[in-house]
Parts: structure tokens; sequence; C-alpha cells
């Protein structure tokens, strides 16, 4: 093969204008994603040797897209401010995260009972794995570990570590089951919280 | 749910939508896992045509399904159909089809607009690898489902500089319909 010619651009990728700065996003097909989906779970299925490592596999890409989608959003918002409260990046995760990589906002956002340092999202119908079905040996895997992962990238590139996990709860009202995701944020978020409360109280 | 389709296809009818960027993201991460699995990038191109090839064989009856197409009567036909209906239903983009060979069995497809690789830069080391490989892994599946076997190739690549993406199709055989039983059972 001959010897490729550098590439014409000069700027650096990072440097170069985001072409698709348009007003209304792109889109492409969801059979499109759906197929590349749960042919890497296949894939992944053949490579790992348990459940879990299938998890945190799928989790690392979830993970890799959350990080970049934090940068692109912050981007093209308009408001420029850093979000410091745990709420406020709660609140924009369920709202307009959600509406962009899924097209609706998440169902719920609550604070768990039994500790501030826990909450829950719920969607009610994840529209990444509403074509996936897991089988009964595969019971406690979910799919929706991919948009976890995509939630835990958020998160982290934000400044607040956590660790973000699916779950599936059966609802009497629903055929399928509700994906429910469960965000621990770690000890050093919820100190610097209460650091940022007792400095705004005093 | 995000509604829309392809604005100027006529047959294609529009498919539940997705954004692209996190299709694009989603796949660029999942090429980078691959990249950290093999130390060989030969390995993972051939195992992004090979996820392709199994995305194909599902991809084609939805295609069929969906698509109110009458029955291609050449490979001619084909190319048409796969770079004008199928591409903008699938990813919203589509595709010219160029360079046929004077047999009509080998021909180009060019697409200048590439939803699986937007905001992605190649490095020097990783000069070998086909990004966009599971397309032609796609492409080949999907016509080897309907009996056509085909050869899939990239020749020109936007993130190695060139200024198109062009992917080779060669026809090798028109293959029977395979029934799955013996006649003496």
């Amino acid at each position: 093969m001959n010897a490729r010619q550098p590439p014409k651009h000069s700027l650096n990728i990072v440097d170069r204008p985001l072409s698709k700065n348009r007003s209304e996003v792109p889109t492409v097909s969801l059979s499109a994603f759906a197929y590349l989906f749960s042919e890497y779970i296949q894939y992944l299925v053949d490579r790992a040797n348990s459940i879990s490592e299938l998890e945190d596999r799928l989790e690392k890409v979830g993970f890799e897209v959350g990080l970049r989608v934090l940068e692109l959003l912050s981007y093209r918002d308009k408001v420029l401010r850093r979000k410091t409260d745990v709420l406020d990046i709660l609140r924009f995760i369920h709202g307009p995260a959600w509406q962009y990589l899924f097209g609706k906002t998440a169902d719920d956002l609550q604070q768990a009972a039994n500790g501030d340092d826990e909450y829950y999202i719920r969607d009610y119908d994840l529209l990444v794995s509403r074509y996936i079905s897991v089988p009964r040996s595969y019971e406690p895997f979910n799919p929706g570990t991919l948009a976890a992962g995509i939630m835990r990238g958020m998160l982290d590139s934000a400044g607040f570590p956590a660790r973000v996990t699916a779950h599936f709860v059966s609802h009497k009202d629903r055929q399928r089951p509700i994906t429910t995701f469960m965000i621990k944020l770690e000890p050093s978020v919820m100190q610097r919280q209460a650091y940022l409360e007792a400095a705004k109280k005093g | 749910m995000l509604r829309g389709g392809p604005a100027g296809a006529r047959n294609a009818p529009s498919l539940e939508q997705i954004n692209a960027e996190v299709f694009t993201l989603t796949y660029g991460s999942i090429v980078r896992q691959l990249i950290s699995d093999f130390e060989d990038i030969e390995e993972v191109n051939k195992q992004l045509e090979q996820m392709g090839y199994n995305m194909g064989i599902r991809l084609v009856d939805e295609f069929l399904a969906k698509a109110k197409i009458t029955r291609c009567s050449s490979f001619r036909d084909t190319a048409d159909v796969v770079a004008k209906q199928a591409l903008p239903m699938f990813l919203n983009v589509s595709a010219n089809v160029a360079n046929w060979n004077p047999d009509q069995t080998e021909c180009s497809l060019i697409l200048t607009d590439n939803p699986l690789a937007d905001f992605v830069e190649l490095p020097e080391e990783y000069r070998e690898l086909k990004y966009c490989n599971v397309l032609a892994g796609v492409v080949r599946g999907a016509l080897e489902m309907v009996n056509m076997e085909v050869e899939c190739r990239w020749v020109s690549d936007m993130l190695k500089g060139d200024d198109c993406y062009e992917l080779r199709i060669k026809l090798n055989e028109h293959r029977d319909e395979r029934f799955p039983f013996k006649d003496d059972d």
C-alpha cells in the first residue's frame, strides 16, 4: 500500500469547529443503534467470564460516552456555569441530558430514605434496552448498565464521582419492568456538599 | 421519542430515531474497547467486520419488511437500493454509486457524511485501523441473506486524509436459494 498523505486539515481535531452545531439534533434510526448494541453485548457474552465482568465492560463503554456527552452539552449550553450542587447536577441529568440522549426526560428523581448520598432516577421505558431481552440464566444482568455508565461518566466529568447501577423493578401497572438507576455518591462529594452548605449559611 | 427520517427520501419510511451523537460516541467507545482487547489492529478490523456481518444478516429482514421495494433485477439495482434507500433509512445519510467495472460486478459506494466517524481523529499508530469496517460487514451480511455473495473493502477513508468514504463492493456469485432440509428427509 502506498503511504497515505498526511491529513489536509492542519488544525487539531479539538480546534476544528463542531460542524454539527445545528439547532436540532441529527439522528440515526433506533434500529441501527439497537443492532450495534446487541451485537456488542453478544461479543461481550462470548468473551466475558462472568456476568459481573460483562456488566463492568458494558458500563465502561457507557462511561466513556458519558464523559464526552457532558462536555458536548456544556459546550452547547447557553449558560456556561458549572454545577456545584448535587441536586443541580442530578436535575440536569434527569432533564436536559436525558432529553438529549433519549428524546424525553427521565421519569422520576428521588432521594433515598436511608441516606443522603443515594438517589434514584427512574425511566419507565429505557430506549436502549427496549429490544433486548435477558434470559433467565443471565438474570442479574441489565442492559441499562450502558446508560448507568453514561450517567457515571457525566457525574465523574462534572466532578461528582459516584457509583451508578441499573436495576429492573417490576411495576404492577406496566408490562415491562421499570429501569431504576441507583446513584451512590462518594463520601468526598458529600463532604464537599456539607462544606458548601455551611459556607452558604455562615 | 425522536421522530423523523431522512429529509429527501421518497420511499424510505421513517423509523424511530435516536440521537446520532449517542450512536457515534457509543461506536467510538466500542472501537476503543476492541483495540484494548486485541493487541493486533488487523484482528480489530476482522472483529469489526464480523460484528457488522452479524448485524447485517438481521438488518436486511427489517429493511425488506419496511421498505417497499420490488425485486432487484440486477446487481446494479441492488447497489442503488443499498445506497439510496437502505443507508438513508438506517443512518440518515445517502450515498452515491459509482466506478462500475465493465462487467457490472464491482462498484463503489461513496459517502461524504458518515455518522460512525464524527468527532474522530485517527492517531499515527492506528493507521491500519479500518474504523468504519463494521459498515463493510453490514453490507456483506445483508447481501448474503439475499443470496449475493460479495466482498466489501474500504478504498478511501476520510479519517486517513481522503476526501470521501469509498466502499468497494465486488459481487462474487449469485447463490441459489439454499433449503435447509434435504429432499429425501
